[in-house]
């Protein structure tokens, strides 16, 4: 049961063949068992999630139920949920009990799905390896001395060691994506402004966007069709039809023309995941796809450009962390601002601490032309590319990380080598476009290799549909770790 | 780029972080190293380039001037941080370190 996709859980619980009650306490049981050495969860709450499956077993026996209805899904701790303790990794919210329910968790909700808890996470996000988060690191489920990835490190390791069914993410530069890849599950970014930001703790408010992350293609299709739509709550939220993203997965490949950015394919990637990357290349050719090179010229610089961008609005998102009305206050101060100063020295961590520095300098007067504005110049030419190589085929396709999940500690104490980690994730995120994640294989250190799928603007039933016809002809996406 | 301890003590108060000596020098190492490689644009020529500040062309909604939200104060109020033990509100007010002599 533990390795079932949702439609075949969602067939199990129509057919009475397990009851949602059932099948949560399966998940506890999991976690109560696992979560100890993998930390994949912050926080449980048994009572909270058996009371939503037992509404859930009574939805589906009154034949009300949603293709999510009483589906266990872990969510992650950036997301406030009523009632629940929402950290964001950070100890400056240790104690947040949020009065109210994001979109994303009004709308899993709504759909009957059970919240089985809030995933761990790199500190408000910002991190690729999760050993930023306050509440310890995450361990990866295939090799426990190596990081999951992040920053929904959590999330993607809760779904590889099943301890749920899906889960939620958020990337801002990589975060669902990165950890997609190092735990070998599969995780969908969505063209930003589909999924509402309302209720999901800022990091940078202008790549932010909240995703599914799951086991197949066609878990994440059903797991969005949940998240996306209209919010007025969130001023970036696009008003669109309404889409079934999971209506071509069945569509076949032929004519799919698949463009390779020869950036990708260059220094700085590991040969085994370039190896991983190119079988699975060949599979699509196989499939019916075409392939053609294409070149993101600007995408080198995304790095730099994003380390400008993304603390800059961090810097000012954080600042509404000041000990007054919520979250953590220095136990001594003298005064306001000494008050301010060490509630936030205290409750902020190192990684956290550096970006607000960093964002601080940038915006600050004199330096504001020479960072922030040449950045958000070099991010259009960033976006152009794309736009530019998309005339010349349907998806982009390439590596999601330079390489398989590293060792805990391992880029210690020097941020620009962790920084690198998300070299091939950060421009789509600038350019605002859909990307996803899906496993291709192993690396030389039996680590998962995770292939990174980058689709046009609202492209992602394309996305879904090519990475829902590469896992019906491999098996990559069913491998579990031994446990 | 390098940073002095004097940039970085300047940056460490605009942000209200609390820094020593020591937290200073090794954030004024660390953030060296970054802009060292934000530094790759500076030799981008972007004349001409409109900067862009979001991923789509989008015009701010405009909405009625009504109000949407209910009044959740105490709920609100009940998560404020403890001081010494109790919580820093009253009357409905949060309470800081008096600003005005």
């Amino acid at each position: 049961m533990i390795n079932a996709s949702i439609k075949q859980l969602s067939a199990a619980l129509a057919a009475k063949t397990i009851s949602s009650v059932e099948l949560t306490q399966l998940y506890l049981d999991r976690i109560a068992a696992l979560n100890p050495a993998l930390n994949a969860y912050i926080t449980t709450d048994a009572e909270t999630s058996l009371a939503q499956a037992r509404a859930a077993d009574g939805r589906i026996a009154r034949a009300e139920a949603s293709p999510l209805t009483g589906i266990p899904i872990a969510q992650k701790d950036i997301f406030c949920a009523k009632g629940w303790l929402t950290t964001c990794g950070s100890k400056m919210l240790h104690n947040f009990v949020s009065p109210y329910d994001a979109h994303v968790i009004a709308r899993f909700n709504d759909a009957g799905a059970v919240n089985l808890g809030k995933t761990n996470m790199d500190e408000f996000a910002m991190g690729s390896s999760n050993e930023t988060s306050h509440y310890g690191p995450v361990k990866n489920p295939w090799d426990q001395a190596r990081v999951p990835g992040g920053s929904s490190g959590g999330s993607a390791c809760a779904i590889a060691a099943r301890l749920c069914a899906a889960a939620t993410g958020t990337d801002t530069g990589g975060s669902i994506r990165q950890p997609a890849a190092l735990c070998g599950i599969s995780g969908l970014k969505p063209t930003y402004g589909v999924v509402s930001r309302y209720g999901m703790i800022a990091f940078a408010s202008s790549l932010d966007q909240a995703g599914p992350m799951g086991r197949s293609a066609e878990d994440l299709a059903l797991l969005l069709n949940a998240m996306a739509g209209f919010d007025e709550r969130d001023s970036t939220s696009l008003q669109r039809d309404k889409e079934d993203y999971a209506r071509d997965l069945a569509k076949p490949l032929n004519g799919l023309r698949i463009g390779l950015p020869k950036e990708f394919f260059a220094e700085g990637l590991s040969g085994d995941v370039a190896q991983a990357v190119e079988a699975a290349i060949a599979e699509y050719r196989k499939l019916g796809a075409t392939v053609v090179e294409i070149s993101l010229p600007n995408s080198k610089l995304s790095v730099p450009v994003y380390y400008v961008l993304a603390p800059a609005e961090a810097s000012s998102n954080l600042s509404r962390f000041d000990g007054v009305r919520y979250g953590y206050r220095a136990p001594d101060y003298t005064d306001l601002a000494d008050m301010y100063e060490k509630s936030r020295a205290q409750g902020f961590g190192a990684e956290v601490k550096r970006r607000i520095m960093i964002g601080t300098y940038v915006l600050s007067h004199g330096y504001y032309d020479a960072y922030y504005l040449q950045a958000q110049k070099i991010r259009r030419l960033i976006a152009q590319d794309f736009t530019e190589a998309f005339r010349q085929c349907d998806v982009i396709m390439g590596p999601t990380a330079p390489s398989t999940a590293f060792e805990l500690g391992e880029k210690g104490d020097d941020p620009v080598q962790m920084y690198l980690s998300d070299i091939y994730t950060i421009a789509v995120n600038l350019a605002g476009l859909p990307g996803m994640s899906i496993p291709c294989g192993f690396g030389s250190n039996n680590m998962p290799v995770g292939l990174q799928i980058i689709g046009n603007y609202f492209g992602e039933a394309r996305m879904l549909n090519a990475a829902h016809q590469y896992q019906l002809a491999t098996d990559w996406h069913s491998r579990a770790p031994q446990l | 780029m390098f940073l002095d301890n004097a940039d970085v003590r300047k940056v460490a108060r605009l942000a209200r972080l609390a820094m020593n000596e020591t937290e200073i020098e090794a954030a004024r190492l660390q953030l060296s190293g970054i802009f060292t490689l934000i530094a790759e644009m500076q030799a981008v020529d972007t004349r001409g380039i409109a900067p862009m500040s979001h991923a789509q062309d989008l015009s701010q909604r405009l909405r009625e001037d009504a109000v949407t939200e209910t009044n959740q104060r105490e709920l609100f109020q009940s998560l404020a941080p403890k001081y010494k033990g109790s919580p820093q509100v009253e009357a409905g007010l949060y309470l800081v370190p008096q600003v005005i002599e």
